[in-house]
């Protein structure tokens, strides 16, 4: 069942009611955020409980097993130990800049929704720019990670901040050139046109297709983005002990870790979007595409964890720019000319 | 004109709780960024006096305090403990007794080298070979129960031989061990030996030159990655390990990579002694008789044997009395980790989690 009619209706029912348009406008933008957030949190405690099933049936084990159906409320008892864990302040902390980078991290995370289609119509706002301000809104994170290891006045932490600092930057640039490579074909940088452009073939006419290089290019440099193995230098646990985070506890430290969760479904998102059709597909509802697609993405970056080790932190910026870079160039290239040659 | 940006050195402590230095082993590390300037070593966290307590205690209980100097090769300790005793005062051990010390000494290198490979690959962010390699040494660690009981500290080997014989189902569950441990090896080779990943990260990294094995007197699999032939088993040999058919593995690289190749060289060969042990195993007693009020011959000797991690030597000294005079425990780690300060000035600070995992540095056997 598609879930787009049912806002309209409601949106009609507000207008029925007498509501001015600017009234029904600001009711239906609260209740979009409040279900879009609602939706995420949800996700995020799933994808945290899917992944250490995941790793354990890859290791042998079983993973949670006591709390709930197969350990499925575990990460809601987890998340209620931290909530009532005590905020711990560094007394040597930089008492602003630590308190502003989990919250920067959480808001820039739950910000990139704002473009993402999550069915026929299921978007919050179809912003002209879609690719540009996701580009832009998930970097700011960065800038979080370098704050939380600045502010936390650790050197563990700070190696884990200038390392991610260092590691986002460089993947930001071949993961821009690979996406760029969708919106030279698609014409434009709205997500639904960029969606609706691969309908064609009954809804299989992806851009994975046409552009495997940029798909590569896009999910390696993802990988790094999510800060997930085989590039999770910023917080090498055996390294640097927990890296920008090793100071946090409590609320602030879920909010790290719920959002690197949440970042992890919007690359997975964005690959869906981009490079599989989104929500195209035949016979289901097309959320639900989505959600398969997204959910299929977010396993292939589970699995990557579970069975690589880590790169150093010098291999991983010598493959991004003298690996990743010039192959992206390469692929912008070729789709610039295929795309014309075909006249797509 | 170029204005230079003002860089500054770095100390960080990197333990004695950090999750990668194996125990309670402190580094303290210079960084210029993330390379390493420095590397000062600070050891004696775990010190337990274990030398000096053996001074106050006879023969038969000196054998659980063996146990703590060494605990992950426990066995190993056992045997060269007994064997030190032995040696002072001739003492001819079992038949019996001697294949069940080798299958032991075997199955607990087995151990040893999966916990090194696994806890290898933890430190280098592959988190799945770990437990893999822990399923194995679970196997090893039920048949270890059976026999004494215990799956750590085992207080097995005796002064003339074992404590107790080992149980019927020992050798059938022995047995489906070994059926099964080459093919899990090649799991582990699977996973982790030909990936591009594994390979840049360990390839090159931690380099002990042939000349430098000499000059710290570094022994074991470590020695042997870096092309010195040299194992106590054949060279020195001990108990009746020249009954034995067995390679030693030679590798020439020097490395990390080379170090892990060796240790999975050196588990198919413990694996092959054990089977050979396990056929020939005879029947008969396994322990010679010796006083329970055990007291050697005075005099002085040095005893030792190849543990997982190099050269493990017991130097005695005994008067006559049913204590030992004089004790004095060598293991293989000590001289690891003196390498290390020599290894780290210029390496990353991954590289020198690496490099101290593929020493295989075990705290106890330092600080002893």
């Amino acid at each position: 069942m598609e879930l787009a009619p049912i806002f309209i209706w409601l949106y009609n029912k507000m207008l029925e009611f007498g509501l001015g348009i600017t009234a029904a406008d600001i009711i239906s933008l609260v209740v979009l955020a409040v279900v879009v957030f609602g939706f995420l949190a949800v996700t995020a405690l799933f994808l945290v409980w899917w992944e250490r099933k995941i790793s354990a049936h890859i290791q042998q084990r079983f993973g949670p097993m006591m709390t709930g159906w197969h350990g499925a409320l575990q990460t809601i008892a987890d998340a209620v130990k931290l909530i009532q864990k005590e905020d711990i302040l560094p007394a040597l902390a930089d008492r602003k800049v630590f308190f502003w980078a989990p919250v920067i991290v959480f808001v820039c995370s739950f910000a990139a929704y704002v473009v993402i289609p999550f069915g026929d119509g299921l978007i919050v706002s179809d912003l002209n720019i879609g690719v540009l301000y996701i580009v832009a809104i998930t970097t700011f994170t960065i800038i979080a990670l370098l704050m939380a290891g600045w502010g936390s006045n650790n050197k563990y932490a700070l190696l884990g901040g200038m390392r991610s600092a260092a590691q986002a930057v460089s993947y930001e640039v071949p993961m821009v050139l690979a996406v760029l490579g969708v919106v030279l074909v698609t014409g434009s940088m709205s997500m639904n046109d960029i969606v609706r452009m691969q309908s064609a073939w009954g809804g299989f006419r992806w851009n994975i297709i046409f552009q495997p290089l940029g798909f590569l290019i896009y999910v390696i440099a993802a990988t790094a983005e999510a800060n997930r193995t085989p590039f999770d230098i910023p917080e090498a646990e055996q390294e640097l002990v927990a890296g920008y985070n090793v100071e946090y506890s409590g609320m602030k430290f879920a909010m790290f870790f719920l959002a690197e969760f949440v970042n992890l479904f919007t690359v997975s998102a964005i690959a869906a979007t981009l490079f599989l059709g989104g929500w195209n597909g035949p016979w289901l509802p097309s959320w639900v595409w989505f959600l398969i697609k997204t959910l299929g993405m977010v396993l292939l970056f589970m699995l990557f964890r579970w069975t690589y080790p880590r790169l150093r932190v010098d291999q991983l910026m010598e493959f991004a720019w003298k690996g990743l870079v010039p192959l992206a160039f390469v692929n912008l290239v070729y789709v610039g000319i295929v795309a014309r040659w075909l006249n797509w | 004109m170029t204005e230079d940006l003002r860089t500054e050195e770095m100390i960080i402590n990197m333990g004695p709780h950090h999750p990668s230095t194996h125990g309670v082993c402190r580094l303290v590390l210079t960084l210029d960024g993330e390379v390493v300037k420095k590397c000062v070593p600070v050891i004696g966290y775990l010190h337990r006096a274990i030398e000096k307590m053996c001074e106050n205690r006879t023969y038969a209980q000196c054998i659980p305090l063996m146990d703590r100097f060494e605990y992950v090769t426990a066995m190993s300790t056992n045997w060269v403990f007994a064997l030190a005793a032995e040696k002072l005062s001739d003492i001819e051990v079992p038949e019996r007794a001697e294949h069940l010390r080798v299958i032991m000494g075997e199955l607990n290198r087995i151990a040893s080298h999966l916990l090194c490979i696994g806890v290898t690959g933890l430190d280098l962010g592959a988190l799945t070979p770990f437990l893999y390699t822990f399923r194995e040494r679970e196997m090893i660690l039920d048949l270890f129960e059976m026999t004494c009981g215990q799956r750590l500290t085992y207080n097995y080997m005796r002064v003339g031989g074992v404590s107790q014989d080992i149980p019927p189902e020992f050798i059938p569950k022995c047995r489906e061990f070994l059926s099964i441990i080459d093919g899990k090896i090649d799991d582990y080779e699977r996973i982790l030996t030909e990936n591009p990943i594994w390979i840049a990260r360990n390839k090159g990294v931690g380099i002990i030159p042939e000349q430098m094995v000499y000059d710290y007197a570094i022994s074991g699999p470590a020695a042997r990655a870096s092309g010195v032939n040299f194992d106590i088993r054949k060279d020195d040999t001990y108990s009746i390990y020249d009954r034995f058919e067995f390679d030693i593995p030679v590798f020439y690289g020097c490395d990390n990579y080379d170090r892990y190749r060796t240790r999975l060289g050196e588990m198919r060969q413990a694996a092959r002694i054990i089977r050979q042990a396990l056929d020939q195993l005879p029947e008969g007693p396994v322990r010679a008789k010796v006083p329970m009020n055990f007291k050697p011959h005075p005099g002085e000797v040095y005893a030792r044997i190849e543990n997982s991690r190099g050269e493990m030597g017991i130097h005695l000294i005994s008067d006559g009395d049913k204590k030992p005079y004089r004790l004095r425990a060598r293991g293989g780690s000590y001289n690891h980790l003196m390498a290390v300060p020599q290894i780290a000035p210029g390496l990353k600070i991954a590289d020198l989690v690496a490099v101290f995992a593929s020493l295989d540095i075990i705290m106890p056997e330092i600080d002893r």
